[in-house]
């Protein structure tokens, strides 16, 4: 009897911290999926939802998923949320859009799943209806996607590689898992599924994620494994700003991850081969034209900052000559700065989050073209000329459709 | 009927730099802290887009950064025996508007007062006698500048400040200020890089056994990172500061110092076009309740705070002071009161303008706070024992900008439109310089501030209104610096030299300087200070009052260093002393 009142008041005692280190560990989980990106909306409640992501092929809410009853996962299991968070498939046998990046979250071990549930439950649950699925028809019909399911590959769990590193299997295990890299940096099929060269970058919601393979100069093949931490970890490096969606990732996750997992993402993806090395040689004379134009409006427009050399200058003003981002081949990223600007991440250790100011008041389709011609064929830089027409393009994108 | 919020550790009333400085000290103690700014919020890309701020037009003439008369006005005379009339517009003087406040369109002169200016009573008295001073109305601060010391240390480093150190703990320096009160270390960034205007006023001062320096500049002559992490690119000495907001992140401003650290707290929320109108007293009548306060909708909110901070410009907290019943109004025939007490200017106007031949000034490098200074005839820096006043002025030559609307000098003596005026103008645009005298002003009896009995504003509040001119002892110093800069102007050898000084008959219609001080001064006196050594007021102990309504007179030199510091000072207090002990910091 003793013992038993014993064993009693030790788990009475031990149970609550237990239950700490459960959330705790949950709370971390939650960085490194980054819930907060789409679940959080911007100056909303956290996990409350709301945000509506643009897909190719329509737009789709983010649900709740506080603990609230009525309109969160209030009335879920740990099992339900397991099989969510595995197959995609929600209670009832409802169906979720791979927009939820089920297939990565698949590779997480029952054991974080757990804690990531435990932590769940602890946010202040939050009353607000999000009817996420806003898609046209046929899309809007959640059944479709069984077939989907069939057609693409069983999510599977994570198995580490043979013959690598503690750290490299830690860091493949974060960038393909929880982190789900891919769901932005892998091109994707007309199904939306991943196409099979991974991280060679990607268009999505009127950005485009760069390749983030060790293709150089458009890769991060350039950078080294620091660089690579201190990106994750500040936003910045003296390669490049985080800029677009990558801000959210880095002030809701990488920025709050530890060092040792930073550490293990780069050792990764250093790892990566080059994906896409062969480019075209599209280098544009100094001489041409068009680059005589992109000259002059960055003399009078870009030079106070970024510099006569496109240097930049630390913590403040991005460098241009040899940022990968102006080098992708697609210059979706790059023409959205500089007519809506942009700003980049805050965080702890770099603080500034500077901005890019608008120009779409200020230059013409041709003119950005030009510019944007320019920057990617100066100092070094490489890269096919930029056309008015897709300036325009994406011009009237962000003016939604007008 | 105005609807009562959820209660807040902090409210300010004002979020420039005062009440961001408070906000990100208040903050980092775990306070919960509100700022409620009645302006609009700004920021650099979007509102001091490089694409179009510096259009001078839209900003430095139509002044669209600025306090606009519709929002509030003021009434101005020069005397008691005048009837104040409103001013239609603001000219003379300029008060910011909406988040950073004056820190926005400020040059960035960041200066230290001398150690005598904080107990300026006592200094002159003890060295020349009081009969010397009967005239002014003059206070010490209850504070020495060796007190405030890493205050000033403190904000210039925020600022990433450009200068050169005179003396660094008593030991001077060879090419820094040399009258400048002790400093632990040196400025956080080298000076900038001097124009040919201040190259000939150096070597012209020197030659007369003055001593130039470069003058301390809150624009960036390399990149900085500040104590907060915060970065700041290197100037590009575009001459677009003074009633700019810097595009480049190269002025120091609460935008490019602390907000984007303080924007993030969870525990900081900025209400932007929201409007104080008034302080609410419990029934003791000894401590602040709430604030009442406005939104662009009209809608009325009570905000409740254990600790209120007045941080609006100098005047409106005076105002704000005045409005709430806080504190024993001066009146000057009396000579009773302190909330309105001691209100000081600026003595602007002293000067010279140079004309040469075949130089190449190019004014359009500049940044606000480019240039030399002599500190040789600023405050009791020399002796007056001879002389016929106290008190003197930094003597100043640089380039600010060269805008191609308000730099247009032309020699006295050239028509003000026409042919004539056009070559003269083309003629003259690289061949001006200025030196200026930026002067001391003493308080005296009958200038102050008070509700004016007549006018009111949009919501049935009196005004303000302002009663100066400039004192006899200020006119007189003008006149004496006005002869030391026709030495120093006549050293440099222009072709021609036009003199100027202060008169009598302060106008507030031409532009002159927003440096307004005083009102709600501090000291060690209740009689004659309306807050206490911490900014604390005498009357209402949970109200702090910061900004240069503290000062009890204006040194010679811009104001905002000493803004930054006693900002600091006080913040360091609330921190240390206040929140372990709520209530009055020093008994009355």
């Amino acid at each position: 009897m003793k013992v038993l009142v014993l064993a009693l008041l030790v788990s009475f005692v031990a149970a609550p911290v237990r239950a700490q280190d459960l959330v705790a560990k949950g709370r971390y989980q939650a960085v490194l999926g980054d819930c907060a990106g789409c679940h959080t909306a911007p100056g909303g409640k956290p996990m409350a939802g709301g945000t509506v992501l643009q897909t190719p092929f329509g737009r789709i809410a983010v649900p709740n998923i506080t603990p609230d009853r009525e309109t969160g996962l209030g009335r879920w299991s740990e099992a339900d949320f397991r099989r969510a968070m595995r197959q995609g498939i929600g209670p009832g046998g409802k169906r979720l859009y791979p927009a939820m990046p089920y297939p990565a979250y698949a590779r997480m071990p029952d054991a974080d799943i757990a804690a990531l549930w435990a932590y769940l439950k602890t946010v202040v649950p939050v009353r607000y209806a999000v009817e996420p699925n806003l898609l046209p028809f046929p899309y809007n019909i959640r059944t479709l996607m069984m077939g989907w399911n069939w057609l693409h590959p069983s999510p599977a769990a994570f198995v580490p590689t043979p013959g690598k590193s503690a750290e490299w299997n830690r860091g493949a295990y974060l960038v393909t898992g929880p982190g789900h890299c891919g769901a932005c940096h892998t091109a994707k099929t007309f199904l939306g599924a991943d196409r099979a060269m991974a991280f060679t970058g990607a268009s999505l919601q009127g950005w485009f994620a760069p390749e983030i393979t060790g293709a150089k100069p458009h890769g991060i093949g350039n950078w080294s494994a620091d660089d690579i931490v201190t990106y994750l970890r500040s936003g910045w490096n003296g390669h490049a700003a985080a800029t677009g969606p990558m801000v959210e990732v880095v002030e809701n996750s990488t920025s709050r991850m530890t060092e040792a997992d930073l550490g293990a993402i780069a050792v990764y993806l250093k790892d990566q081969p080059a994906g896409n090395d062969a480019r075209p040689a599209a280098r544009l004379p100094g001489g041409d034209p068009v680059m005589q134009v992109g000259l002059k409006l960055y003399q009078d427009n870009c030079v106070s900052c970024h510099g006569w050399d496109g240097k930049g200058e630390a913590l403040i003003f991005p460098p241009l000559a040899g940022n990968a981002i102006l080098l992708q081949s697609s210059a979706e990223s790059l023409t959205r700065v500089v007519l809506e600007g942009a700003q980049s991440a805050g965080t702890k250790t770099a603080p500034t989050a500077p901005a890019m100011p608008s120009f779409a008041w200020k230059f013409d389709d041709a003119e950005v073209a030009a510019l944007l011609t320019y920057v990617r064929n100066s100092w070094g830089n490489e890269a096919e000329p930029v056309s008015a027409a897709s300036v325009a393009k994406i011009r009237v994108n962000l003016r939604g459709g007008r | 009927m105005a609807q009562l919020l959820p209660h807040k550790d902090v409210v300010i009333m004002g979020l420039g730099w005062t009440g961001a400085v408070l906000a990100q000290e208040l903050t980092d103690a775990g306070l919960h802290v509100v700022a409620i700014e009645r302006g609009p919020w700004r920021d650099t890309a979007t509102n001091f887009n490089i694409g179009y701020m510096p259009d001078e037009l839209r900003y430095a003439i139509r002044r669209e950064l600025f306090l606009a008369p519709a929002q509030e006005a003021m009434t101005m005379r020069n005397n008691l025996a005048q009837t104040a009339l409103p001013m239609r517009d603001y000219g003379s003087f300029l008060p910011g508007h909406g988040v950073g406040g004056a820190g926005v369109h400020w040059n960035g002169f960041n200066w230290r007062f001398f150690p005598s200016d904080f107990q300026i009573k006592t200094h002159l008295t003890k060295r020349y006698g009081a009969g010397r001073i009967r005239e002014l109305q003059l206070e010490d601060w209850g504070v020495t500048y060796d007190e405030i010391e890493h205050c000033f240390d403190k904000f210039e480093y925020l600022c990433g400040t450009s200068g050169k150190a005179g003396n660094l703990k008593g030991r001077v320096v060879e090419g820094g200020n040399p009258f400048e009160g002790p400093r632990t270390r040196d400025y956080p960034n080298p000076p900038l890089k001097m124009p040919y205007s201040a190259m000939l006023f150096s070597e012209a001062a020197k030659g007369l056994g003055l001593h130039p320096f470069p003058s301390p500049a809150a624009n960036m002559s390399r990149p900085y990172v500040n104590p907060l992490g915060v970065a700041m690119g290197e100037c590009t000495y575009c001459g677009f500061c003074e009633r700019f907001g810097c595009a480049n992140y190269s002025k120091a401003m609460p935008q490019t110092t602390i907000l984007p650290v303080l924007m993030r707290k969870p525990n900081f929320e900025a209400r932007t076009e929201c409007e104080v109108l008034k302080i609410n007293l419990r029934p003791d009548g000894k401590t602040a309740r709430s604030v009442t306060y406005v939104d662009a909708a009209g809608h009325e909110f009570e905000q409740p705070g254990d600790i209120i901070l007045l941080c609006g410009y100098g005047m409106m907290n005076v105002r704000m002071m005045l409005l709430s019943g806080i504190g024993v109004p001066y009146d000057p025939v009396q000579g009773t009161g302190t909330v309105g007490r001691n209100y000081c200017y600026q003595t602007q106007g002293t000067g010279a303008r140079l004309f040469f031949e075949n130089k190449h000034f190019n004014p359009f490098i500049g940044t606000g706070a480019l240039g030399a200074t002599i500190d040789d005839f600023n405050g009791d820096a020399f002796d007056h024992s001879a002389l016929d006043f106290v008190g003197g002025a930094g003597i100043s030559c640089g380039s600010s900008n060269g805008r191609p609307i308000g730099n247009r000098p032309t020699p006295p003596g050239t028509p003000r439109w026409g042919a004539v005026w056009k070559k003269a103008t083309a003629e003259t645009y690289q061949n001006a310089t200025g030196v200026g005298a930026q002067g001391t002003s003493y308080p005296v009896r009958g200038n102050y501030l008070d509700l004016d009995p007549t006018y009111k504003d949009r919501f049935g509040r009196p005004l303000l209104r302002v009663t100066f001119d400039f004192p006899d002892n200020d006119l007189r110093m003008s006149r004496y610096l006005s002869q030391q800069i026709e030495k120093i102007g006549k050293a440099m050898n222009p072709k021609q030299m036009a003199m100027n000084q202060s008169a009598k008959g302060w106008n507030s219609v031409p532009y002159q300087t927003t440096h307004n001080t005083g009102g709600a001064g501090m000291g060690a006196n209740p009689k004659t200070s309306a807050v206490n050594r911490y900014l604390q007021s005498w009357d209402v102990s949970n109200l702090f009052v910061i900004g240069a309504s503290a000062f009890q007179q204006n040194a010679g030199k811009n104001p905002t260093g000493t803004v930054g510091a006693l900002a600091y000072w006080a913040a360091e207090a609330i921190r240390d002393q206040y929140l372990k002990k709520p209530g009055a910091l020093v008994p009355a």
